[in-house]
């Protein structure tokens, strides 16, 4: 499955009260370290559809939530799990690195 | 256009920076096929994270370095070479046919290889200092300025890149102090008067910073004085830190020469390493000049040492 865009009025429904853990990629359009991670984020939503959904969060357009949940760098990747955060991942990595910190998510 | 794993390739370039992107264009004129490995994540190298490039010859208005790179890449494929967006994770060197192993897992083989792997951040080594990254602490002005908005910030370093992401970040933040070990900055002149012209620019010299401050963000800084020993604490909410780069050489201890920094050694003005058939430029070998330019000019050279090795072969 792709990743979808998520919004102020869809961040509840969507990441917060989601089944299945949420991966919250907090990017900006200026960013090219998120540019980098973006195509490599596709790919693990794709390949693991259905056991964790990947989500994008503007950090432009969404500034409350950003500032709620305290980014100060992007990307910054967040992993929630029954509403709470239980895993960020600072920084464009690559892939075989951001399977390895969800592996516990992915089986 | 996909990779032929079966086959022994002329050359196969590792990194992507002004130094790899410049020897792809040489050996793919040269006829040489190169296939380039320009990194999943830093594909473009470290100009990708920098703004206007104003010394790159060519460019009388100067450059965004991420434009730069993209016409490098654009120039690197039209002669036909072979990017690949992966990492390389393993090579093996030392025989006459060369094995590296990429981030999905295929092992390509190559008469030859340059490395053009370039240089990391450094960092200040402190345990908060981990701890707060994406919490305060960061490596990246161009990436995370924006979310310094009416700030006190410090940006730790006295060289260009410390320079121009403190005067960067002024376009974000109320006041950037640079936080500077030693007495007099190491940057270029231009750059130096340019941060010291800021009137939003502070500076700290002859302070270390001993410790970053702060429980889920940062708040704070601890300094010293080298000069008197006399320990403060400064509050700010952002750190960036530019204190240098190291060479991203860990993939081949062990079998190539290196000095103690890390930087791969090569015999005299050539850029031939230790072993047959390798050659090194840019970042990872250069500890003294390392601008744009010189990387550049290096991949132009370690271009013609192979072709140079192949054509003897």
């Amino acid at each position: 499955m792709a990743t979808e865009k998520v919004t102020a009025a869809t961040f509840n429904d969507v990441v917060l009260k989601s089944a299945t853990p949420v991966l919250v990629d907090f990017w900006a359009e200026w960013c090219g370290p998120c540019k980098a991670v973006a195509p490599i984020l596709e790919e693990i939503s794709n390949e693991y559809a259905g056991k964790i959904k990947i989500v994008k969060l503007n950090t432009d357009e969404e500034g409350p939530i950003a500032m709620k949940y305290g980014i100060s760098s992007i990307p910054t990747m967040n992993l929630f799990v029954g509403g709470q955060i239980v895993k960020s991942i600072v920084g464009a990595r690559p892939k075989p690195a951001i399977v390895r910190e969800l592996s516990e998510y992915l089986n | 256009m996909s990779v032929d794993y079966s086959k022994v390739h002329e050359v196969v370039i590792v990194g992507s920076g002004p130094a790899g992107y410049t020897a792809a264009i040489y050996t793919a004129r040269a006829q040489l096929n190169p296939v380039i490995y320009e990194g999943s994540v830093t594909a473009g190298g470290a100009l990708m994270n920098t703004t206007e490039v104003e010394n790159f010859p060519g460019f009388e208005h100067g450059i965004m370095g991420p434009d730069l790179m993209d016409q490098m890449r654009k120039q690197v494929l039209s002669f036909g070479a072979e990017l690949v967006t992966d990492d390389i994770v393993s090579m093996k060197l030392d025989s006459d046919i060369k094995e590296l192993i990429d981030g999905a897992g295929n092992t390509i083989r190559a008469k030859s290889v340059i490395l053009a792997m370039g240089s990391a951040y450094k960092e200040l080594g402190l345990t908060n200092e981990k701890r707060l990254s994406g919490r305060g602490v960061s490596w990246c002005a161009t990436c995370d300025g924006f979310f310094f908005r009416e700030q006190v910030i410090a940006v730790a370093g006295g060289g260009d890149s410390a320079m121009e992401e403190a005067n960067f970040l002024t376009k974000f933040a109320t006041k950037v102090v640079i936080v500077h070990r030693r007495e007099e900055l190491r940057a270029s002149k231009i750059m130096a008067e340019r941060a010291k012209n800021n009137p939003k620019i502070e500076f700290l010299f002859n302070t270390q910073i001993l410790d970053v401050l702060g429980e889920d963000k940062v708040t704070g800084l601890k300094l010293k004085n080298v000069k008197t020993g006399e320990e403060s604490v400064k509050d700010f909410t952002g750190l960036f830190v530019a204190i240098g780069h190291l060479p991203r050489s860990e993939l081949v201890k062990g079998q190539i020469t290196m000095n103690n920094e890390g930087y791969v050694e090569v015999d005299g003005r050539s850029t031939r390493t230790n072993l047959r058939g390798v050659f090194a430029c840019g970042d990872l070998v250069d500890h003294t000049y390392r601008q744009a330019i010189t990387a550049a000019g290096s991949g132009c050279q370690a271009a013609l040492d192979a072709e140079r090795f192949l054509s003897g072969h």
